[in-house]
């Protein structure tokens, strides 16, 4: 017999099916139905402190687990509040699943209390978007909203549902099968570009692997080290990749772009062969396009084909998931080897190897001195045996975290890479210890980014979520303050965010954690150690690092990755 | 270089804003764009008239768009074009014999006839549509609409390649 259930029931009991095990969101007027039978489901609810806080923790805990986010907000400043963290993961392909209340559908146009137009606003920052019309097509319209975030290039979709289809009633109906003529997604590369690729990898003499966040979205990792191996390819990993090759390899060239380090921007600027898995050739990577490699070829494999093309053409396109093309690459491969080795290509790593010889990561930490935001990033590495979940925000420290750590397994570093969401950092770590709560979470911030969202820490408390947060303090918007040093001529302009204040310790109890505070290198790891023992409650770490100190390499915006800037005293 | 998209989209509310959303927000140019429903009542099919080289880019970025079931971009030549215009042009007395004739000779209807003005109906192929433009200016133009082009591929041939690709 049919049940008759409301349509926030029907909701709830919809997202059980999907598997969902946490919704993060704030609630409000037109979604308060949808609350109501939350208190009867076994889904969690995360209660953050804004909205945008609740969107970057469903991106966390999808970047963190590779299943899908959701969050939930109410109508009008609600979902409008999602937008950034929405275009966040758009341009990340995080798969999220957004919920927002909307007025009742009699009031939808009438500029009702908390009306907002939220299929529209956020149709541009979304792969797809619902606004649900009839308590009938609940059920489908999420289960679609589920597949289109999860499958093909993921991203976030929103389903907006007027208050009066959440409490209208229905008969509960199991989601048909997902009807949409217009998306299939291809999965399987083209067998003769596959061949095409593996002949042009094997003849090239400085091939470059230029692998990004798609490898890690496609779980492929292992794929891509047993390919990088078979083939014998130097791998550079995007600031979306890191982890998606070990760091440890003797393959792994580490980060290429704007703060890449020399040799992985520069084998990729002299490589005569560019194989782009699950990379987007995005203007941070390639600099000056029309300087970008030269005499490379390129061969990109990429599940969305718009990106094939779309900045740099590609000689062998191949359209398909990243971890199926790399098995067919692999296995293509296997047959053109017939059990010979891969080329040595000795010159190529014997220059790849002199360039990171004469160009390594470097910095200098002064004991007497201020902290370098490198030294407190290497010394957790040291203290944590490098086994954490990294969360950045956006900024110096992102970049320093990025090239410091040396990272080995995928989905162990969460960046806002394409957005660049400052404030990121706190409410994603949230997110990823919610979806892995055995592992230790340690978020790097910014003094800026954490002032930004640094309320979900009342979330983290409340809700029983320890994560770790270490606070950058150099009293700046660091990042903007190097960019006008370099290219300003030094005239500081709405930087200065003062060291003192707030008072990041009493900041960090008053809400409900532990705070604690490093202002010389000597205290650094004691620090550290004390915030690694702490294991029921939050805890934020200020660290006082040099106001100083600037990010390096370089590559300045808009210019040739030839000029790779190494210090200061290259653009004097 | 203008050219010429046929779009089979799902026939759903807010489809169109989808795509007019989507050239706006990648910089694309329309020229024209009409809309309407086809055979299937499941299904609409728009023509768009864009301008500008990122033809590979559009399509792609077309096949992206969820209720989109089919690109195809038409080939000049290869295509049906049809497009249908209301011209309201000054008429002199004195001078409305020779309008008249000139129209006759575009299969141009007369559809309003006011004191001074004379306004036509002309469907037809969109460089036609142009000719006639052009001599009804030396009679001046008064108020000009046009229902942007529609267009269909005189056969399946002459679909081309990309406009086959499918999307994630």
């Amino acid at each position: 017999m049919a049940e008759t259930l409301t349509g926030a029931q029907a909701l709830i009991r919809s997202l059980e099916h999907e598997g969902v095990e946490v919704v993060f969101g704030v609630p409000g007027g037109a979604i308060l139905p949808a609350y109501d039978p939350l208190l009867d489901s076994p889904i969690r609810h995360v209660l953050a402190r804004h909205e945008q806080g609740a969107g970057h923790m469903a991106s966390g805990y999808a970047h963190a687990t590779g299943r899908v986010g959701v969050c939930m907000a109410t109508s009008g400043p609600g979902a409008t509040n999602l937008i950034t963290p929405l275009q966040d993961a758009y341009m990340d392909s995080v798969p999220v699943v957004a919920i927002t209340g909307q007025v009742a559908t009699k009031s939808i146009g009438m500029d009702a209390f908390q009306e907002a137009h939220t299929w529209g606003i956020s149709m541009p920052c979304t792969k797809h978007n619902y606004l649900v019309t009839t308590v009938e097509e609940l059920p489908d319209v999420i289960a679609e909203a589920f597949h289109l975030a999860a499958t093909g290039r993921p991203g976030p979709v929103l389903v907006d549902i007027p208050k009066n289809v959440l409490n209208a009633e229905m008969q509960w109906h199991r989601p048909g099968a997902i009807d949409l003529p217009g998306y299939k997604p291809s999965v399987k590369g083209h067998p003769r570009q596959v061949k095409a690729a593996v002949r042009l990898i094997h003849e090239s003499e400085r091939p470059v692997l230029y692998a990004g966040g798609g490898i890690i979205k496609a779980n492929a990792a292992d794929r891509l080290r047993r390919f990088a191996e078979q083939a014998n390819l130097p791998v550079v990993t995007t600031l979306m990749a890191r982890g998606a090759f070990p760091d440890t390899h003797p393959l792994a060239l580490g980060m290429p772009g704007m703060h890449g380090n020399y040799t992985a921007i520069t084998a990729m600027q002299r490589s005569d062969l560019l194989v782009a898995i699950g990379a987007r050739f995005d203007d941070r990577v390639t600099g000056d396009v029309s300087t970008f490699a030269p005499e490379a070829k390129v061969i990109h494999v990429d599940v969305d084909p718009a990106e094939i093309g779309k900045v740099r053409t590609a000689d062998v396109p191949i359209v398909g998931d990243a971890g199926v093309v790399l098995e067919q690459l692999i296995e293509a491969m296997d047959r053109l080897l017939d059990g010979e080795e891969p080329p040595a290509r000795e010159a190529w790593f014997a220059q790849l190897r002199t360039w990171q010889e004469e160009h390594p990561l470097t910095y200098e930490q002064d004991p007497n001195g201020p902290i370098q935001q490198q030294y407190v990033i290497e010394k957790l590495h040291e203290l944590t045996g490098g086994d954490a979940i990294v969360v950045a925000g956006v900024g110096q420290h992102q970049m320093w975290a990025s090239q410091f750590w040396r990272f080995t397994r995928p989905r162990s570093w969460i960046n806002s890479g394409g957005l660049g969401t400052m404030g990121f950092a706190v409410p994603a770590a949230i997110g990823a210890k919610v979806g892995r709560p055995d592992d230790l979470v340690f978020a790097i911030d910014g003094d800026g980014c954490f002032q930004m969202t640094s309320q979900e820490l009342i979330t983290a408390a409340t809700e029983g979520i320890p994560i770790k947060v270490a606070v950058m303090n150099n009293g700046s918007l660091g990042m903007v303050k190097q960019w006008q040093r370099l290219f300003y001529g030094g005239r500081y302009s709405a930087i200065d965010l003062t060291t003192q204040v707030p008072d990041y310790v009493k900041l960090a109890e008053a809400m409900g954690c532990v705070g604690l505070r490093a202002e010389s290198p000597g205290e650094v790891v004691p620090t550290l150690e004390k915030a690694l023992a702490v294991e029921d409650r939050p805890v934020v770490v200020e660290f006082r690092v040099d106001p100083d100190a600037m990010v390096f390499p370089m590559v300045p915006a808009g210019a040739s990755n030839d000029d790779v800037v190494l210090g200061p005293e290259d653009l004097a | 270089m203008k050219h010429v998209i046929s779009v089979t989209v799902e026939n759903k509310p807010g489809v169109l804003a989808r795509i007019s959303s989507m050239f706006a927000r990648r910089g694309f140019n329309i020229h024209s764009l009409t809309v309407g429903p086809t055979e299937d009542p499941r299904l609409s099919r728009m023509t768009v008239v864009v301008d500008g080289p990122e033809m590979e880019q559009i399509v792609k970025q077309l096949y992206k768009l969820v209720h989109t079931v089919k690109v195809t971009e038409l080939e000049p030549g290869e295509t049906i074009e049809r497009e249908i215009m209301l011209v309201r042009v000054n008429a002199d007395p004195t001078r409305r014999g020779e309008l008249l004739d000139a129209a006759n000779l575009f299969s141009a209807k007369v559809v309003d006839v006011g004191a001074t003005t004379v306004t036509f109906e002309v469907a037809g192929e969109p460089s036609t549509l142009n000719d006639f433009l052009e001599l009804l200016r030396t009679y001046g133009i008064v108020t000009l609409v046009k229902s942007g082009r529609i267009a269909l591929a005189k056969d399946q041939k002459s679909t081309t390649r990309r406009g086959r690709l499918r999307t994630a």
